[in-house]
C-alpha cells in the first residue's frame, strides 16, 4: 500500500499526466489508499497506472460495484489494483449517479475484468461502454432489475410453490 | 463349398492377447452416400452440463466441437446464484459469517476469515495472538481438506475411482478435527470478528499432531497411486496449458498461476495474520499443464502440513478473542456476576455492534487463489455491502483457453484441474 504521502504524490503525477480534473479525492483509511477518480477520466487513469507510470500497476485484482445510497452520486465502481513487482495495492474509485450509469470497458487493458464486468451490470445496472459480451452473468436472462442495488427489497420476489404459481404474475411465460 | 470364399482362421487358434490385431475393419469403412460435408469438418455444438459430475457442480459449459476437439467454450453460470451478497446486507456483522461460509463451501475458514479481516480493519480491532495462531492452524487443516477433496473427485473425472474413496478418508479425519474444536464438520463459524469463538478443547493437540504425523506417508500413497500410473500420466502431461503472462492477464491465482512458474502466494508477498513467523516454502511448477497443477497442490498439502506443525509448536498462551467487550461477547460465567457484562452481553445480541464508515478490501491465499473480501459500512451494525472477488469465479475465464484445441477427453481434465467451485462462482 502507498502510505499518505506516497498517494498525493501519485494523485499528483496522475493530475499531471492524465488531467487536472482526473483525480477527485483521496483516501487513506486504515492504512488503504484509495483514488476517487471522476467518471470520464477512469480509463485514462487506469490505462496510466498499468503501463506509463513510474510505478505501474500491472494486475487488476478485483473489480466490483457499489451502492451508496442515500449518498450521492449512488453508484461506484471499484477497482482493485495490484502490484506484484513491489506489492501494493491501490484501490481506483468511481462514483456516478443511476442516470449516467455507464462506464467505459477496460477488459482490453486488463481481461480478467470481462465476467466481472459483467457481474457489476447485473446487479448494478452499469454499462461498460466498448465491452465484447455485456449480458447478465448471474441472473437469468430475462429479469427485470438490478437486485444489489439499495432500493431493491430483500425478498421482493415471491417463492414459486406448486400451490401458487396460478397466484404469481408471469406463471404462464 | 465355394472356393473363391476365404478361409477365416479358426478363432480360437490364435492367442488370447493377439486376438483383436486379427481382425480388419476395412469392410467396415465407406462413406455415407450423398454426403457433402466431411464428417470431421462439421461442427457439433452440445451442452456439457448444468447437471454432469464432471462439471463439479452447476456448471453449464456451451462447447462447440469438431469430432473430438474443443473449439469453443462458453461458461454459463448463476444456476445456484443464492444472492448471498445480498442477504449479508440484511444480518448484523455477526451474523454474516455463516453466509459468507457457505460461499465457497469447501474453504469455509477462508470465506469467514477474509470477512473477519475485512470488519477488524474498519474496527481497527487488534486479533489476540492465540487466536492467530488458531485461525492458521484451522486455515491450513481446511486447505488440506479442500485440496483433498479436490484431488479425490479430479482423479475421478479421470477415471482413478480409488483415489475418491482414499482422498475423502483423510479429508473425513480433518472434519472431526473440525467437529471437535468447534461442534461442526462443516460450516464451523468457528472465526469471530476479533478471535475465535472458543479455545481448542484439552486432546485436540494431540489429535492434530496424530494426524500430522499420518499424513505425509498419506500424500506417498497418493503419489504411489498416481505417478506410476501410465494412464494418469498421459492424461496430465502436456494438456491444457496456458502460458504464464496469460494466465496473469486473465487474473488466474492460486494453484493454476503457481503450476505455470509464478511464485505468487499471498502468504508470502503479502503476509497476513501470523504467516510470516512460519518457515515454508512456496511449490511452483515449469511447464504449466495439468501435471504441474497436480503436483504444485500435493506439495502444497506438505507445506501446510509444516505451518501446522509449527503453529503448535509456538501456541501462545493468552486470550482466544478480543477483550473488547463492544465487539466480543463477554465470558458466560461473567454474566451471572457483572452487570456490565450482561448489558454488553444483551447488545451485542440484540442489535450487534456497529462499525464506523468506511470501506476495507482484506484479500488473503484461499486454496484457489486470492480471495478479497470487500466490506462497505456505512455506521450501521449491518454491512452496506459484502463482496468476495472469489477466485473461482475469476478462475473460470481461464477455461476457455486451456480447453480450445484440445480433445474433449483432456478438456474434461482441465475443468477437474482448475477445481472451480460453483457455490463461490454463484455466490
Amino acid at each position: 500500500m502507498p502510505d499518505a504521502t506516497g498517494l498525493e504524490l501519485l494523485a499528483q503525477r496522475v493530475r499531471e499526466n492524465v488531467a487536472q480534473d482526473a483525480v477527485v479525492d483521496t483516501v487513506h483509511h486504515r492504512g488503504q489508499a484509495t483514488l476517487d477518480v471522476s467518471r470520464a477520466r477512469v480509463r485514462e487513469v487506469l490505462c496510466y497506472l498499468h503501463g506509463s507510470d513510474e510505478e505501474p500497476y500491472e494486475i487488476l485484482a478485483s473489480l466490483h460495484g457499489c451502492d451508496y445510497l442515500p449518498a450521492e452520486p449512488r453508484l461506484g465502481v471499484h477497482y482493485q489494483l495490484l502490484s506484484m513487482a513491489r506489492q501494493e495495492r491501490l484501490g481506483v474509485r468511481t462514483r456516478m449517479s443511476i442516470d449516467e450509469a455507464c462506464v467505459p470497458t477496460v477488459t482490453d487493458l486488463f481481461p480478467t475484468a470481462d465476467f466481472q464486468e459483467r457481474e457489476v451490470y447485473d446487479f448494478f445496472g452499469v454499462e461498460f461502454e466498448g465491452h465484447p459480451d455485456l449480458r447478465r452473468i448471474l441472473m437469468p436472462e430475462d429479469y427485470e432489475g438490478h437486485p444489489q442495488r439499495r432500493d431493491f427489497p430483500i425478498g421482493g420476489e415471491p417463492v414459486l410453490f406448486t400451490h401458487n404459481e396460478h397466484e404469481l404474475p408471469r406463471w404462464y411465460e | 463349398m465355394s472356393s473363391d470364399r476365404t478361409e477365416l482362421p479358426d478363432p480360437t487358434a490364435i492367442p488370447y492377447r493377439e486376438r483383436e490385431q486379427s481382425i480388419t475393419v476395412d469392410s467396415t469403412t465407406h462413406t455415407l452416400p450423398d454426403s457433402e460435408l466431411e464428417p470431421e469438418t462439421e461442427l457439433l455444438t452440445i451442452n456439457i452440463g448444468p447437471h454432469h459430475p464432471a462439471t463439479h457442480g452447476v456448471l453449464r459449459l456451451l462447447t462447440t466441437l469438431e469430432g473430438e476437439v474443443v473449439r469453443n467454450v462458453k461458461p454459463i453460470i448463476g444456476y445456484v446464484h443464492t444472492g448471498i451478497e445480498k442477504s449479508c446486507e440484511d444480518q448484523e456483522y455477526w451474523k454474516v459469517i455463516p453466509f459468507v461460509e457457505r460461499m465457497d463451501y469447501l474453504s469455509y475458514y477462508f470465506n469467514a476469515q477474509a470477512f473477519c479481516m475485512a470488519v477488524e480493519g474498519l474496527l481497527d480491532e487488534d486479533v489476540p495472538r492465540r487466536a492467530e495462531y488458531l485461525r492458521v492452524i484451522h486455515l491450513e487443516l481446511n486447505r488440506i481438506a479442500s485440496h483433498l477433496f479436490w484431488l479425490g473427485t479430479a482423479a475421478l473425472d479421470i477415471g482413478a475411482m480409488s483415489m475418491l474413496w482414499w482422498a475423502l478418508r483423510e479429508r473425513d479425519y480433518i472434519l472431526d478435527l473440525f467437529e471437535m474444536s468447534s461442534g461442526q464438520r462443516l460450516h464451523t463459524r468457528y472465526f469471530q470478528v476479533g478471535g475465535v469463538i472458543e479455545d481448542i478443547p484439552p486432546g485436540f493437540e494431540t489429535k492434530v499432531r496424530e494426524f500430522l504425523a499420518l499424513m505425509p506417508s498419506r500424500i506417498d500413497q497418493y503419489e504411489a497411486l498416481l505417478d506410476r500410473n501410465e494412464i494418469w500420466l498421459q492424461r496430465m502431461r502436456n494438456t491444457g496449458i496456458v502460458p504464464r503472462e496469460r494466465l496473469l492477464e486473465l487474473g488466474v491465482t492460486g494453484p493454476l498461476l503457481r503450476a505455470a512458474g509464478e511464485p505468487w502466494d499471498l502468504r508470502k508477498a503479502m503476509p497476513y495474520s501470523v504467516y510470516d513467523e512460519f518457515e515454508f516454502s512456496i511449490p511452483v511448477g515449469t511447464v504449466g499443464d495439468n501435471y504441474d497443477r497436480y503436483r504444485v497442490r500435493l506439495a502444497e498439502m506438505r507445506e501446510s502440513i509444516r505451518i501446522v506443525s509449527q503453529a503448535l509448536d509456538g501456541l501462545p498462551e493468552g486470550p482466544f478473542i478480543t477483550g473488547n467487550r463492544k465487539v466480543a461477547l463477554p465470558p458466560r460465567h461473567e454474566l451471572a456476576t457483572s452487570m456490565e457484562a450482561l448489558i454488553h452481553h444483551f447488545k451485542l445480541v440484540t442489535e450487534g455492534f456497529r462499525v464506523p464508515p468506511g470501506e476495507f478490501y482484506a484479500p488473503i491465499e484461499s486454496p484457489r487463489g486470492e480471495l478479497g473480501c470487500f466490506v462497505l459500512a456505512d455506521g450501521s451494525a449491518k454491512p452496506a455491502r459484502v463482496h468476495m472477488r472469489d477466485p473461482s469465479f475469476v478462475n473460470l475465464q481461464s477455461l476457455k483457453e486451456m480447453g480450445e484445441g484440445s480433445y474433449l477427453a483432456d478438456f474434461i481434465a482441465c475443468v477437474a484441474m482448475l477445481d472451480p467451485i460453483l457455490g463461490g462462482v454463484d455466490r
